[in-house]
């Protein structure tokens, strides 16, 4: 016999499709009311005219354009760099805790201490003490102040992100690293093969947010002396006595941030996804 | 002898759990543990694989003393396979992956001859169509046998095997009793933790009966499980039997 939906089931699906019009006309309606409201409410503010010539002034924006994107990819570059630099520091500290054993204590006391002290220390105050304070000890071979800001930026978030590694190294469950010792492989190939990688897979969301930190972060290195995009915007608000060029590089920032704003949020989602599949 | 262990006592703080506990196995022996939950058979087995210590008592395998502080535990442990009874796979590894870790990476076999007899194995307990397969789409059965291949691969002198059916679902115990049937066939020499009174009345050459911390009873499945001289030994007996486990 061939199957021919009933009338009951005809009725349900064309319900169904009524309420799903009327949801979109609903959603629609409603955002065109709140944007309106909102548009009304800060154009129609006393102060909206003098808001607009000193933040959102167009030629001073087109101005500085430039200035600002050059300093960008000097963030950019940061970015990468302090990023993967940062990763590979939070990675050994956090293999370095989980180290036993008498030999390993001072190792393990020195990467303790670190991941303690640098999560507490504000960002700005490291920079300042990289940047200005090493250079005044005039030793020889001191790199430029922007080495220096950058490796105040990876040390810090290095501690962050230990501390990151380290729930997911110990989220990772003991049976696992009994299989592998059952098997013969030694401390460090079962860190390697078995423990890093389940661990890694597991902290991905919040390793990846902080990331996203991290990119704004890197624009705090202007305060060493370097022209990123938030110094050049800063030239430029000085020469023109008008604010647009922040909310250039404010605009900038935000693009830049957005694709990894997004893969974070996939990946997220699928590491959400791979848990309520119980696996 | 393949394994023999000799007076071992193991305590977790002020719990004692093997008291003076003594065994053997022989070179192609298969000798069944059994014994109440909690009666230290997991302890045991972990004790002959070095994952706990022993408090006192010694070990040896193949004549060589294990729990001697100076041997090193990495090479011991390649000499001894051990299956747990939640499999334990690498989720993050095809089943493939999970089963050539070892070779490759301790044993230091090229990844080809790995694969190659990996997929030998796969393919005599019929899993070959799961070689790329994560560990998270087989069933537990599946799971289970290969956990073992991933032990027997490495070509261990001793497998311990830890109530490989203990999770399983009941229609797929016999898919991994099977396969031990078979390893028996082969002359693998293994020692099983089970619960499976039946079973252990069929595969194995001795059957120890672990009580107090000790062997309290051992001998052929058929006097043992028959007509056990101890009387703890028919309590337990008659506590399986009431379970309908026999
Ligand atoms: N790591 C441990 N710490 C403390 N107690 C343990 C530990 N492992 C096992 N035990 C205890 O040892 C006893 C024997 O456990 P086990 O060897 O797993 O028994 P069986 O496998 O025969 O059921 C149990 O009472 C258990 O709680
Ligand atoms: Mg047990």
């Amino acid at each position: 016999m061939t199957y021919a939906p009933s009338e009951r089931r005809l009725d349900r699906i064309a319900y169904r499709r009524r309420q799903a019009i009327r949801s979109v006309l609903l959603a629609a309606l409603s955002t065109a009311a709140v944007g309106t409201l909102l548009t009304v409410a800060v154009t129609g503010a006393p102060g909206w005219e003098r808001v607009k010539t000193s933040f959102f002034d167009f030629p001073t924006a087109r101005k500085y354009l430039p200035q600002i994107l050059d300093g960008l990819w000097l963030n950019l570059r940061l970015l990468v760099v302090c990023a993967t630099l940062a990763m590979a520091l939070g990675l050994l500290v956090a293999v370095l805790r989980t180290l036993r054993g008498p030999v390993a204590f001072p190792v393990r006391a020195i990467a303790t201490g670190y991941t303690y002290s640098f999560r507490g220390l504000p960002l700005i105050i490291v920079i300042y003490l990289f940047a200005f304070g090493i250079p005044g000890l005039r030793l020889q071979g001191i790199p430029s102040v922007l080495v220096l800001g950058a490796a105040a930026i990876i040390i810090t978030y290095g501690a962050y992100l230990a501390e990151v590694f380290r729930a997911g190294i110990e989220s990772v469950h003991p049976s696992q690293i009994a299989a592998a010792r059952s098997l013969g492989l030694g401390y460090r190939q079962t860190m390697r093969h078995v423990v890093l990688p389940q661990a890694v897979r597991r902290v991905a969301p919040p390793l990846l947010n902080d990331t996203v930190a991290l990119q704004k972060d890197v624009g705090l290195i202007s305060l060493a002396g370097p022209i990123d995009a938030i110094r050049a915007a800063q030239i430029g608000v000085a020469q023109d006595a008008n604010f647009t060029p922040y909310v250039v590089a404010g605009v900038l920032f935000m693009l830049l941030a957005l694709p990894l704003i997004a893969v974070t949020d996939w990946v997220t989602l699928r590491a959400a996804r791979r848990q309520n599949a119980g696996s | 002898m393949v394994l023999s262990c000799k007076n071992v006592r193991k305590t977790f703080g002020e719990h004692v759990i093997l008291d003076d506990l003594s065994l053997d196995v022989d070179e192609h022996e298969v000798v069944a543990l059994i014994g109440a939950s909690g009666s230290g058979k997991s302890t045991l087995l972990r004790c002959v694989n070095l994952l706990e210590q022993v408090d006192d008592g010694t070990i040896h395998l193949d004549g060589d003393e294990i729990t001697d502080p100076r041997a090193d535990p990495d090479r011991v442990r390649q000499k001894i396979g051990l299956v747990f009874q939640s499999y334990n796979l690498f989720p993050h590894m095809t089943v493939l992956d999970n089963i050539t870790l070892a070779p490759v990476r301790v044993h230091k076999k090229s990844p080809a001859e790995a694969k190659a007899q990996a997929m030998q194995w796969l393919e005599r307990v019929g899993l070959a169509a799961k070689a790329g397969a994560y560990p998270d789409r087989l069933s537990g059965g599946q799971q289970q046998r290969v956990a073992i291949v991933r032990a027997l691969v490495n070509q261990p002198r001793l497998l311990l095997l830890d109530e490989v059916t203990s999770a399983l679902d009941p229609e797929l115990v016999g898919e991994v009793l099977t396969m031990i049937r078979d390893l028996k066939g082969d002359g693998t020499t293994m020692v099983l933790a089970t619960h499976e009174m039946g079973f252990a009345r069929q595969v194995a050459d001795r059957v120890a009966f672990l009580d107090g911390g000790r062997v309290l009873e051992q001998g052929p499945p058929s006097q043992v499980l028959g007509d056990p001289v101890e009387a703890r030994t028919r309590q337990f007996l008659a506590r399986i039997i009431e379970a309908g486990r026999l």
